[in-house]
């Protein structure tokens, strides 16, 4: 593979003995002997009591009353709080203002919370929370997004943009198809359910622990519930069991519950959810609904595109605003839209309110375009990878976003012939074709789909990030910094940034939890953002110490500061022909005792970057990160079932920070993304009640699930052309996306029912039973084999 | 009587008295002894967070004394349960010296946790397997963690680390410093003489076998765990409205999730004449209390060709605390091993005090929570007939769920025909999940008997079954579906069947 990045333009300090390492997981040691504590496992204060949530029994009515004198009465209940016990805002919208911490007189989705109950015990409270009784008066739910669109029921207006003239473009294109396709949302299922610890402190503090990707948040929001300013409220999370954007926004309310029932008893409150009421109660990745008209040239080259994309976004805004903004700017993916209008319209339905989910809206619009790809080469007749690769950003030309970003690092034209090579691409896809022709029940597909994914924030100023960085005179060093630990090891990966700036051991250095009385207003970790933000603040922070030991060292020896080294667990100068040097431990005590300060605090904030949320249009991403996957997939015409068989992927994180974490990522994320795409289907009946939320009924994938082949390949020599962390590049979402393959590979074996005449008819999940119905819809097509579309 | 739970805790002995019959041992650990290594992630035995080991006494081929280990879902095992058992919590795993079992150590090195939460239960997964299974392979070893939920990693370091926890045994042995520690970091080897931790282990384990009944009263109900036969169904006639549990994998989730409660819960699992699978001439005796994971392995040395869909069945942790008698008796019209029993033409002992009263097992269910169990009348024991030397019997069993592994079905098929010259002279085809119970489907049955074994008939059969049932549409399947499905199936018996004896290729995914 050509290196796709000119020599020049890096700087790589070859001594580098910490980045670029494999290094494991720092908690791994902790994690496989049940050492490692999640919010749950901290001992908790004396007196601790449980709390529990009473949800609304309806989707859409008038709460007239409810009746809690069998909860307040049942055993072991210490207090029951509602709405009016909120001594501060009753409402936790961390954008909007439109989700009520416990609701009063309407009644917006069935699970929404009405009250809580405090009890001796998780399971007395749980029992109590049973036993409300609720006056109510139903009202229509609307439960789908034709319903919400007929409604014009929205939580935010709807945007129309673009570039071009897409009619026009249309208009004048040889071919033109036109289509809808929908997928379904996704529940997190991050295996530690949400949890709150709010302990009592002195002077109305309150303290909290929290299982959340933005202690910072639900520090705000604690504080603007209980009336208090945020000085007076600290949030700790030292590890989450999981999160992909499901704590995110939704940890603020479970906080700001266990906090009003500690500050009134008096007592540390917990709130841990059971795993039905945290499915039922918080929400999910956002289905999409979609509509297109493309027009193209005999190459599959698009002319003109007319995008419509309905989101379901659930009762509240949460975060759909900026979910659906990035859908907006990845319904290009890889491709260049030169005439193109996108209708947006973020519905507001009577469910649970969807949130982030790793990909945060970019999944959706990718899906979108990835499905317009195939079409196109279907009604062509040929090899959707050659329409995917025909519309690919150029180098040189056809290389702005319809958001009018230009696409100035794109590597999809190296990475996408590289997996071709490396998977077998053509050879395969060929030879499968031909078993298919004789295999009657089982028949197979492929395909080989690319990924670009911008990286930042939308919204320009939550690109930023603190860090702190305290070396003691021992010696031993404590980092913290904004982001939050959930698996994705940023820990790790911060650690090793401080210990290659430092030149120390890593056994040196610990990672603290995230506390916002350490580092003030950070941003959530989300946006796959964590590394390039916090590895950034660290890194700054650690050139700030490095200045003052350099300066403190440089005047003991007589050395300039610029000389100075900080290099295998100390600092070394070349001095008269000799090499002087001092130990780190040694160095730093003799710093503390001539009062240089060992403390430091790192910011960083993201350069180039700028965004208008009214013309939807600048630079909101610093780079983009790419990839590509294939997929080999069986299904079984009788039953539907599906066997991913072979998966092939090469994937950009840049110059790695750390090959194993990076690894892990995108095989992670791959799953969770073909658990959406296929297993994962979310029932709710027509009442508007949640069928599916447990384990026992939403299905994961399980290790059978995956590919017996499953080759991951960085793609080697790639470094990020922005000046990031040690040019890398994030790793957290990108690779969800690369699951489409399997989406696609599906729908190629259920076309091969039709001999490839008719694409089939397909949409996500792809569960058993909709690629049986896709079968059979094949198949029934088949006697008409003459009305060729 | 006995009125205390005696169980070792990672080695240490515990003695308890006055325990709630609801506390599962998942809340005891961590609640009453802070061990929170161990995690809930859903508390009702689908997601393995709270996976612990429990040692069982038990003999090997030559009657030596063993110690038997099995997983459990400590969420949904109630504690009572775990008289005269050792459990291991991941906190027990690591050596005293510090050195990791090789189970934890291969996840460490393999990259296999992330956020961390689902590790301690795969590590107790691995090690289940590491002490069962000198040589897992692929399948074997997904079998092993199907209980076990990741949503982070995405499996593949956790099967590497299922292969590489075999290569350095002898280094993590040598920071072992007692013999306990020996035999647990020794991957098993199936006739090997006990180690000598292993033997320590079992006597121990000896000094807390009992004689007696257990009877735990306390203010939130009464636990009986009767020794005999006679005792068990005197309890049950006594107490006719009682809970009984078997292995607990539906009753821990009236616990958990309905938040019911019982003021008496009666036992089966020491019941010891209950615990066996015997050979007799009609075939297999099942008692009541054999788990699902013993019953199945003594059914498929009958008929091989269920041993696919008893791997289906549940997650290995399930199997093994779950008990054959507890889904015949519990009856779910989405359980799986009823369609298949009744395929095979299984029946089942009743027992009301000392009367016994034998019926096939479809006649036990009379619709959606209904059976012909009188009061006080319970499953004794599953008697599954031989094959008949007079016949050629071919059986086949197909699971339709949403996952393969540790799913609910959506559709279960048996069938089982007898075939001579071409012509079915035998035919038995049940399904679940088409009814409010487990239920033969008749019509297709007619359709099929004495006619000759053809696409044809097999054609007519699939349409007879639109007679036979009228299926639910629900969270896991449509009714449509189902019904398609399970003509399907029926389709795929016979393609399979004309397979073998064409040696075509396979005609199913899974």
């Amino acid at each position: 593979m050509r290196p796709s990045i000119d020599p020049v333009q890096l700087t790589i300090d070859v001594s580098r003995h910490e980045i670029a390492a494999p290094s494991r997981h720092e908690s791994a040691h902790l994690h496989v002997t049940g050492e490692a504590r999640y919010t749950d496992d901290i001992p908790a204060p004396r007196g601790t009591l449980s709390a529990a949530i009473g949800y609304a029994p309806a989707a859409h009515a008038t709460l007239k009353s409810f009746d809690l004198s069998d909860v307040i009465t049942a055993p072991g209940v210490v207090g029951v709080f509602t709405a009016s016990d909120v001594p501060g805002v009753n409402n936790y919208g961390g954008i909007v203002l439109d989700d009520p911490i416990l609701a009063t007189g309407l009644i917006e989705y069935h699970g929404q919370p009405v009250f809580m109950v405090v009890a001796e015990t998780h399971l007395l409270a749980r029992r109590a929370a049973k036993l409300a009784k609720y006056e109510i008066e139903v009202k229509t739910p609307i439960l789908t997004l034709d319903d919400a669109l007929a409604a014009q029921s929205y939580v935010l207006p709807p945007v129309i943009t673009g570039r071009g003239d897409a009619q026009a473009a249309l208009a004048r294109s040889p071919h033109r198809i036109s289509g809808k396709t929908h997928h379904g949302g996704q529940d997190h299922f991050y295996l530690e359910g949400m949890v709150s610890l709010a302990t009592p402190l002195e002077d109305g503090e309150i303290s909290i622990h929290c299982s959340t990707q933005h202690p910072t948040e639900v520090q705000h929001i604690v504080a603007r519930a209980m009336a208090l300013p945020d000085a007076k409220v600290r949030v700790e999370c030292r590890r989450m069991g999981g999160g992909f954007g499901g704590k995110e926004s939704q940890p603020a309310l479970f906080a700001s519950l266990c906090a009003i029932a500690a500050a009134r008893l008096d007592r540390s409150v917990k709130l841990r959810l059971d795993r039905d009421d945290d499915m039922i109660i918080t929400g999910k990745r956002h289905p999409f609904q979609f509509e297109y008209d493309v027009g193209f040239d005999d190459e599959g080259r698009l002319i003109g595109a007319d995008f419509m994309l309905a989101s379901d976004c659930g009762y509240s805004a949460d975060l759909s605003g900026p979910v659906n903004a990035r859908a907006i700017c990845h319904v290009d993916n890889a491709y260049y839209l030169e005439h193109v209008r996108i209708r947006n319209f973020p519905c507001k339905t009577n469910k649970v309110s969807n949130t982030a989910f790793r990909g945060f809206g970019g999944p959706q619009g990718m899906f979108l375009i990835e499905h317009v790809m195939d079409e196109i080469a279907h009604v062509l007749g040929k090899d959707p990878l050659d329409v995917r690769t025909i519309n690919f950003y150029g180098l040189t030309d056809r290389n702005e976003t319809h958001y009018g970003q230009p696409v100035d690092d794109n590597i999809l034209h190296d990475i996408v012939p590289e997996l071709e090579r490396r998977a077998d691409y053509r050879a395969r896809r060929d030879a499968l074709r031909q078993q298919n022709a004789t295999s009657t029940i089982v028949k197979r597909g492929i395909a080989l789909t690319p990924v670009k994914f911008g990286i930042s924030f939308n919204a320009t100023h939550l690109n930023q990030a603190g860090a702190l960085v305290n070396i003691y005179a021992d010696g031993s060093v404590i980092v913290n910094h904004g982001g939050t630990e959930m698996g994705q090891g940023l820990f790790t990966k911060v650690r090793q940034v401080v210990a290659e700036e430092l030149g120390i051991e890593s056994g040196r250095i610990r990672v603290s939890a995230t506390d916002t009385s350490k580092v003030p207003n950070t941003s959530a970790t989300a946006a796959s953002s964590g590394s390039d933000l916090n590895g950034m603040a660290a890194k700054d922070a650690c050139r700030k110490l490095r200045e003052r030991l350099s300066d403190f060292a440089a005047r003991k020896w007589d050395v300039t500061a610029a000389s100075i080294r900080f290099i295998n667990d100390g600092i070394e100068v070349d001095s008269n022909g000799s090499m002087l040097r001092m130990p780190f431990g040694e160095l730093v005590h003799d710093a503390w005792f001539a009062r240089v300060s060992l403390s430091a605090q790192g910011f960083y904030k993201t350069p180039k970057i700028h965004w208008n949320r009214d013309t939807f249009k600048g630079r909101p991403f610093y780079y983009f990160a790419y990839g590509a996957a294939c997929a080999q997939v069986a299904i079984d015409t009788l039953t539907g079932e599906m066997s991913v068989e072979r998966v092939d992927i090469l994937h950009d994180v840049g110059s790695s920070l750390n090959p194993a974490l990076d690894k892990g990522q995108i095989e992670g994320a791959f799953v969770q993304g073909m658990g959406w795409l296929t297993g994962e289907e979310l029932k709710w009946n027509d009442a508007g009640v949640l069928t599916t939320h447990a384990p026992s009924t939403y299905k994961i994938p399980t290790a059978a699930d995956i590919p017996e082949t499953f080759n991951v390949w960085l793609v080697e020599n790639s470094p990020n052309r922005e000046d990031t962390i040690y040019r890398s590049k994030a790793v957290g979402e990108p690779p969800l996306m690369l699951a489409l393959a399997v989406y696609q590979a599906i729908r190629d074996a259920v076309s091969s029912l039709t001999n490839y005449r008719d694409m089939a008819q397909l949409n996500a999940p792809a569960t058993s039973e909709a690629i049986l119905n896709a079968v059979m819809t094949a198949q029934h097509a088949l006697p008409n084999a003459n009305a060729r579309r | 009587m006995a009125n205390t739970v005696r169980f070792l805790l990672n080695g240490k002995r515990q003695e308890l008295a006055d325990v709630d019959p609801h506390l599962s041992l998942l809340d005891f650990v961590r609640e009453s002894r802070q061990l929170t290594g161990t995690k809930e992630g859903c508390a009702e035995g689908d997601c393995g967070a709270c996976t612990v080991v429990i040692g069982e006494l038990t003999q090997d081929g030559v009657g030596r004394e063993r110690v038997a280990l099995i997983p459990v879902n400590a969420c949904i095992r109630l504690l009572p349960t775990l008289d005269g058992k050792a459990v291991f919590t991941v906190e027990a795993l690591k050596a005293a010296s510090g050195t990791f079992h090789p189970a934890q150590q291969a996840m460490v090195d393999c990259h296999a946790s992330q956020c961390g939460f689902c590790t301690p239960g795969f590590v107790m997964s691995l090690f289940a397997l590491f002490k069962n299974d000198a040589s897992p392979n692929r399948a074997q070893t997904c079998d092993a963690i199907a209980g076990n939920l990741c949503r982070c990693t995405g499996y593949r370091p956790i099967l590497d680390a299922a292969q590489v926890m075999y290569q350095d045994v002898a280094q993590a042995q040598a920071g072992c410093t007692t013999s306990l520690e020996r035999w647990m970091f020794t991957p098993a080897t199936s006739d090997a003489a006990p180690m000598p931790g292993e033997s320590e282990l079992a006597a121990a384990l000896r000094q807390l076998v009992r004689e007696d009944a257990l009877r735990l009263e306390s203010a939130h109900g009464t636990f009986i765990a009767p020794r005999t036969v006679q005792d068990f169904s005197a309890t049950v006639l006594a107490h006719p409205d009682a809970w009984i549990l078997g292995g607990g994998t539906d009753v821990g989730l009236w616990i958990n999730k309905a938040l019911q409660t019982s003021a008496t819960i009666i036992y089966t699992g020491e019941v010891e004449a209950l615990k066996h699978v015997s050979v007799i001439d009609e075939g297999l005796r099942i008692g009541a209390a054999v788990p699902l994971e013993p019953a199945f392995r003594a059914m498929n040395r009958l008929y091989p060709e269920l041993a696919h869909v008893w791997t289906r069945f549940a997650s290995w942790p399930i199997r093994a605390s779950g008990t054959l008698g507890g889904n015949v008796a519990n009856g779910s019209p989405i359980g799986d091993s009823m369609p298949a029993l009744i395929a095979i033409g299984a029946t089942v002992v009743l027992r009301r005090g000392e009367a016994q009263r034998t019926i096939p097992l479809e006649e036990l269910y009379l619709d959606y929570k209904k059976q012909s169990r009188g009061v006080g009348e319970w499953v004794e024991t599953i008697i599954v007939p031989k094959r008949s030397a007079q016949e050629v019997l071919h059986v086949a069993a197909y699971k339709n769920s949403r996952r393969n592994e540790q799913d609910i079905s959506a559709v279960f098929a048996a069938f089982a025909i007898a075939l001579d010259g071409g012509v079915v002279t035998r035919c038995r085809v049940a399904y679940g999940g088409m009814a409010g119970t487990p239920k033969r489907a008749l019509h297709a049955e007619a359709a099929l008997l004495e006619k000759s074994w053809s696409e044809a008939s097999v054609r007519a059969a699939m349409q007879a079954l639109r007679e036979d049932y009228a299926p639910m549409t629900d969270m896991r399947a449509s009714a449509a579906y189902r019904m398609q499905i399970a003509q399907n199936l029926l389709l795929r018996f016979w393609l399979e069947l004309q397979a073998q004896a064409t040696s075509n290729p396979p005609v199913r995914v899974f």
